[in-house]
């Protein structure tokens, strides 16, 4: 019998996922080797913007194992232009995105031609043999030039570098508000561009069967979903027979949330060709060609009363969309839009955001994707706000919170937050912290004119998960739906595949997906397999980013049990003679009422429904079940992180000293996982606010272009965190959960700037730009002292 | 072209290559020994270590000629029967991977520094580390993971 005593969900299972990665056993899509493979490579510009006046691909024929070489002007019979799913309004300018250049290239790594060779030396040999005579064309870098009027244009068929202007009024208009305010503030920040550094860099692959004309692309993606439908359109292959497959994916954090030129080029080449075809970025090549995330200027202001409370806020955006609109690019700052308020409550909200097309790497989504920059805007100025109005920074926030009570409430910016107990989740911080003990060492440095000061940085986040609601996004204007796809295959030997259209790099969907399947069919644990991130074997799917994937596509799993439950249910009951009222079902197993020796388990049940010799009347032979969902509405994780800082005035010298921090993502399906989940945030917020930077030259030259000029931080340059959970389940989905992927990310990012200038604010200091490297905060100190 | 005689995970093979070739290029696209990636251009991520004659190396920064008349250990060959070693298990215990790019090579650079240095502490941990990066996990739960391989008990 199958008997599950301890519940699945809740326990920290080490990962099923774990035994192949940790002996070498990989799938990475590198690794992929077919019969008579070739290698693609690139060619790139290394202007950030100029004309082709001419190309010639002829000579790179010449070079050993070259194979075949095609300029932009060669693919445009086979390609269309790159898609933009996100036309975030009626007059946005969408610009064409040729996979590769024919006539203008706008930044520095648009690719100019692709040479095809036996080997991948051979084919990075070529490039250096192909022609190309570029004239020169003015950059366009600095997000304000880039609107006026006599600006150089990104895309001169256009008539103007401004993608978009959205708008969000809600409340009281704002300049009512800031009329009878005692204090306005207003501040603007910098949200500098990011790249993403996933540990495994792009790579595609493809098999055609030339003879039947049925292409199988393997990609390094996030949304083997998504590229099918978009990679047929752009390919003009029937999507029937296109098969994605998205095998080992080495993390993506937004990056591989695209649907890239090369995989439309490695199709269009290995039709072209009826070989097989493979291309793998260099990190380099990477830095350049995949897109980068964040690239904001954001001025914000905040009313409020003498006594701290808030009134309005006011917020305007500019948004570097880089020299083409890839995926979701010109909706990704406005994934952050009804954020800014964050935990608040207020009168009065606006809020703008322009959209700017410069000569840069194209921006899309990274970890967080909005949210990050909201909760960085607002968590920023509640601390300049405290320090305006002589209050303890965690004071004025507890002064304008939503309490536990008010739950559920509807904020200025028109989102219902279903559930949260700030409160909790602070004290429990605070409490870990020893944030008194910490002031009183504050303020003792401070008084000894300690070289080295003590800051202490707070954010009391919320954020938004659970993408997406489809209407919401029809209202959003985003071309698809958000719901997610399960099925649950009863096998004849009892075990259970799962199959998601979630698709996993790194965040254990077999392992929790298991144990919430486990829980409801009563199986056990083990006898679970999940199968994602193939098309053909895992058909429908909106795949994995924004913190989706357990809230939508977790509680589809949740959902399809419950029907194989029901489905079972009736044949259950024909089995043992009963009613199906007369059932109970537990651990399990099936039994009937009173007479507990009448039973069957659900293992049982799926064999006797695979031999069909004994089902009741028209039953049709299967408890196989599907469920698609739609999610309602969106989940909202938050809670409260404090860091403690040491920074040395004199070298500008920045040490994490402690970092705390209490999350509440509602239920926890594997508190493992989340907690890991939460380590891997806390480090890449962290990098944003110390290390990180995409560093551009005056010519639009990536001057961080390589690893070694790019500061991932390694475990030398990160604390042990200190975390711990509230648990307020969500009300929206069966299993209460909220999402945990970039709570993290989310959080981090301010409360490491706010104990920086925290830090310094005593020396006159009140705002370092990110990311705060000892430069800017030696030069910060020594601007304030002068 | 250049003929080469290496030992790889306890077998030998004798190959022609391009001096240029480097070594993780020849375990991968030679060898099919795929278990090493490559993570970087730079020799700065780490995710290519491999042991060459008992040390830590940066398979990407080695060429395959370089390991002639050599011995290398890649993750591949750290089982023993199926049987994982410490690091291995320590790593799956204490969830110190997650999409796994970085893995082989972060468990080959740990290998080496509890070679050096049987009984770290966790700042000794997180300074021997420091070639080897990851995205996914904040390093904390690799940090347990070598401490819990190196016999230390290791709160959380």
């Amino acid at each position: 019998m199958t008997s599950t005593t301890e519940r699945e969900v809740g326990r920290a299972r080490p990962r099923k996922e774990d035994a192949h990665l940790i002996t070498g056993q990989t799938n990475w899509t590198d690794n992929i080797q077919a019969g008579g493979l070739l290698y693609m490579a690139f060619l790139r510009s290394p202007l950030a913007h100029a004309r082709i006046e001419r190309i010639d691909v002829a000579p790179a024929l010449q070079r050993p194992g070259v194979v075949a070489a095609f300029t932009g002007a060669d693919l445009a019979d086979g390609l269309g232009s790159m898609p933009c799913v996100w036309p975030v309004t009626e007059d946005i300018v969408m610009p064409a995105h040729p996979p590769v250049a024919a006539d203008e290239v706008r930044y520095a790594g648009d690719p100019v031609a692709v040479v095809v060779a036996r080997d991948r030396y051979a084919a990075a040999d070529a490039l250096e043999a192909i022609e190309v005579d570029y004239e020169p064309l003015p950059p366009v870098l600095d997000l304000e030039g880039a609107l006026a009027e006599d600006a150089p244009l990104v895309h001169a068929d256009k008539g103007t570098n401004r993608c978009y202007v959205w708008p969000l009024r809600t409340g009281e208009e704002f300049d009512a508000v800031r009329e009878r305010a005692e204090v306005t503030l207003k501040r603007r920040y910098h949200q500098q561009r990011l790249i993403a550094n996933a540990m495994e860099p792009r790579a595609v692959a493809v098999t055609p069967v030339a003879a039947s004309g049925e292409y199988t692309l393997y990609s390094s993606t996030q949304v083997p979903h998504i590229a099918r439908l978009l990679l047929a359109g752009v390919t003009g292959i029937p999507e029937n027979k296109l098969r994605v497959v998205a095998p080992d994916v080495g993390g993506g954090f937004g990056s591989k949330l695209q649907v890239y030129g090369e995989e439309a080029v490695a199709l269009d080449v290995a039709r072209r060709l009826g070989r097989p075809v493979k291309w793998t970025e260099s990190r380099s090549e990477g830095y350049l060609a995949t897109h980068q995330g964040r690239g904001m200027i954001q001025d914000v202001e905040i009313a409020a009363t003498r006594e701290g409370r808030l009134l309005g806020l006011k917020v305007d955006l500019l948004a570097d969309m880089g020299a083409y609109l890839m995926l979701i690019t010109p909706g990704t700052p406005l994934l952050g839009a009804f954020m800014y308020p964050g935990i608040y409550k207020m009168d009065s909200y606006e809020f703008t955001c322009t959209g700017v097309f410069t000569t840069r790497t194209p921006t899309d989504a990274y970890r967080g994707a909005g949210r990050p920059e909201a909760t960085f805007a607002i968590e920023r100025i509640m601390d300049d706000l405290a320090a305006e109005l002589g209050v303890d920074p965690m004071e004025l926030r507890r002064r304008n919170w939503i309490r536990h009570e008010e739950f559920p409430y509807t904020t200025v910016a028109g989102l219902t937050y279903d559930s949260g107990h700030y409160e909790a989740a602070t004290d429990r911080a605070l409490a870990l912290f020893g944030y008194d003990e910490l002031r009183a060492e504050q303020r003792k440095r401070a008084e000894g004119q300690d070289a080295v000061r003590l800051g202490i940085g707070v954010s009391t986040y919320t954020e938004m998960c659970g993408l997406a609601p489809s209407r919401v996004l029809r209202d959003l204007r985003y071309a698809a739906g958000g719901w997610e796809a399960a099925s649950i295959r009863m096998l004849p030997t009892g075990k259970v595949e799962v199959v998601t259209g979630t698709s996993p790099h790194g965040q254990g969907h077999v392992t929790s997906w298991s144990q919430i399947a486990a829980d409801v069919l009563g199986v056990p644990f083990e006898d679970v397999e999940v199968v994602h991130g193939d098309t053909r074997a895992a058909p429908q799917g909106m795949d994995t980013y924004g913190s989706r994937s357990l809230v939508v596509g977790g509680s589809a799993v949740h959902h399809a049990a419950v029907k194989v439950v029901e489905k079972a249910r009736k044949v259950a009951a024909h089995l043992l003679e009963a009613s199906e009222q007369d059932l109970d079902f537990a651990d399990g197993v099936f039994s009937v009422k009173g007479s507990p020796e009448a039973r069957r388990t659900i293992q049982e049940v799926a064999f006797a429904t695979f031999t069909s010799h004994d089902l009741p009347e028209g039953l049709e032979p299967t408890i196989n079940a599907e469920h698609l969902l739609d999610p309602d509405t969106f989940s909202y994780p938050h809670g409260t992180h404090l860091c403690a800082v040491e920074v040395d005035t004199e070298t500008g010298q920045v040490r994490i000293r402690s970092y705390v921090c209490v999350d509440d993502v509602g239920r926890v399906v594997n508190p493992m996982i989340v907690e890991g989940q939460v380590h891997g945030g806390l480090a890449q917020g962290i990098a944003q606010a110390l290390y990180e930077e995409a560093v551009y030259d005056d010519e639009g030259n990536l001057v961080s272009g390589t690893m070694a000029d790019y500061l991932v931080p390694s475990a030398a340059d990160l604390p042990d965190f200190v975390t711990d959970r509230t648990q307020t389940p969500a009300t929206s989905n069966p299993l209460g959960v909220k999402g945990v992927g970039e709570a993290g990310t989310i959080a981090s990012t301010p409360a490491v700037v706010n104990a920086v200038v925290d830090a310094l604010r005593p020396l006159g200091v009140g705002d370092v730009r990110m990311p705060c490297t000892p430069e800017r905060i030696w030069q910060a100190v020594r601007e304030a002292r002068s | 072209m250049t003929h080469i005689s290496v030992k790889v995970d306890g077998t030998t093979y004798e190959d022609e290559v391009e001096p240029r070739l480097l070594l993780v290029h020849y375990l991968r696209d030679r060898l099919g020994l795929t278990g090493t990636p490559v993570g970087c251009d730079t020799s700065n991520c780490g995710a290519c270590t491999v042991d060459l004659d008992g040390e830590s190396v940066k398979s990407c920064a080695v060429l395959a000629v370089q390991a002639d008349g050599g011995e290398v250990t890649t993750v591949q060959g750290l089982a023993r029967d199926g049987e994982w070693t410490a690091l291995q298990r320590a790593f799956h215990e204490r969830h110190a991977l997650q999409c796994g790019y970085c893995t082989p090579g972060m468990i080959m650079a740990a290998r080496d520094l509890l070679r050096d240095n049987p009984r770290p502490t966790p700042e000794e941990v997180r300074q021997g580390l420091e070639g080897n990066l990851c995205r996914c996990t904040g390093y904390q739960n690799i940090v347990r993971a070598v401490l819990a391989a190196s016999g230390q008990e290791v709160t959380a």
